[in-house]
């Protein structure tokens, strides 16, 4: 994470609100749903699909910042990538997934550091 | 609360509890990393109570993200909560105040450990403890992790993949439970051409494109199948 100085407390405070409100929001909303939405097969169908998409569209978004002058620096971000998801498709256990890809990345900060 | 509860709750939470604790510590050791005091950490887990949501907040609210795009980003990243209600035992709570924290506390933990077994096995009071805990354990983690950062100065350029693997695990299940790869490479493709079309607003951009794609596949499946039947 790029360490871009102090965002100033008052857009701090509002991110909070915003996304506290965002957030109780979609929480609160199926329990004021009526029946005939809380079944429709548009929810249904975004219920699926839309996770997976999303998430994916955040992984793309947190590598965008690799900078791309070296393809050796572009395998030392995807590599430990491509460890945490073949780890966790094999024991589908988030931790141990986690741990497994964040030590990779430490040691291919080491082998190609900057 | 009857011993009984809390002895219940407990259990329930043993699973999830002590990685919600370690997760949250590598949160408290991002905020102090990013700059910010370290009683943002629980300020964010108090009141927005979201974990992978967390991260992605003090990342985009660091690099000054209008908020425009963090109310799309919440509301796309929590969309999936939309849909928990569906099937959590709320009713099980009786007094309207536990009802309100129900609601308030329907995380991805409390959606997957409330809803496994049958409603009629749960109590209110038990639901509700659960709940209290796992908050507990996430907050607890980010204020340690918080003041261990600040406190000494505790910087590891490695923990910041532990957010991005994060990530990385959510869509991998999240892409495993789908059952279909089409969706998948709909929004891989939304990224690549927001990242060149947009690269300021990628987000943005990529997560109302993907919305679309499947808002226009969903009423094409439906004129399909209305077509043959």
């Amino acid at each position: 994470m790029p360490d871009t100085g102090d965002p100033g407390t008052g857009h701090l405070v509002a991110v909070v609100a915003v996304a506290a409100a965002i957030t109780v929001a979609l929480r609160a909303a199926p329990f004021a749903m009526s029946a005939t939405l809380r079944s429709s097969a548009l929810v249904a169908d975004l219920a699926r699909h839309l996770p997976a998409g999303i998430m994916i569209i955040l992984v793309v978004h947190l590598l965008s910042d690799v900078p791309l002058d070296s393809a050796l620096v572009g395998v030392r971000e995807l590599v430990p990538v491509a460890v945490t998801v073949a780890v966790h498709l094999w024991r589908r256990n988030a931790l141990l997934s986690m741990a497994t890809g964040t030590a990779s990345y430490a040691v291919a900060l080491a082998l190609v550091p900057g | 609360m009857r011993q009984v509860d809390l002895r219940d709750a407990l259990r329930d939470v043993a699973a999830v509890g002590p990685g919600m604790g370690v997760l949250g510590t590598s949160f408290g050791l991002l905020v102090v990393g990013s700059g910010l005091d370290w009683w943002w950490a629980p300020v964010f887990s108090v009141v927005v109570f979201a974990g992978s949501l967390e991260f992605l907040l003090v990342a985009l609210a660091v690099a000054g993200t209008p908020l425009a795009a963090i109310a799309l980003t919440t509301l796309l990243v929590n969309g999936r909560h939309a849909f928990y209600g569906l099937s959590f035992p709320l009713h099980r709570i009786r007094s309207r105040t536990g009802r309100v924290y129900g609601v308030l506390a329907l995380t991805d933990e409390a959606y997957a450990i409330y809803t496994a077994p049958p409603a009629t096995s749960l109590s209110g009071p038990r639901i509700l403890t659960g709940q209290a805990l796992m908050q507990a354990c996430w907050v607890g983690g980010g204020t340690v992790g918080a003041l261990a950062g600040s406190g000494f100065g505790l910087h590891l350029p490695a923990l910041e993949f532990v957010f991005t693997a994060l990530f990385v695990v959510l869509a991998t299940e999240a892409t495993v439970a789908g059952r279909e790869a089409t969706g998948p490479l709909l929004a891989v493709a939304c990224a690549l051409v927001a990242q060149l079309v947009a690269p300021g607003e990628m987000l943005l951009v990529a997560m109302g494109l993907f919305v679309a794609l499947l808002l226009v596949r969903h009423r094409f499946s439906a004129a399909r199948e209305a077509a043959r039947a």
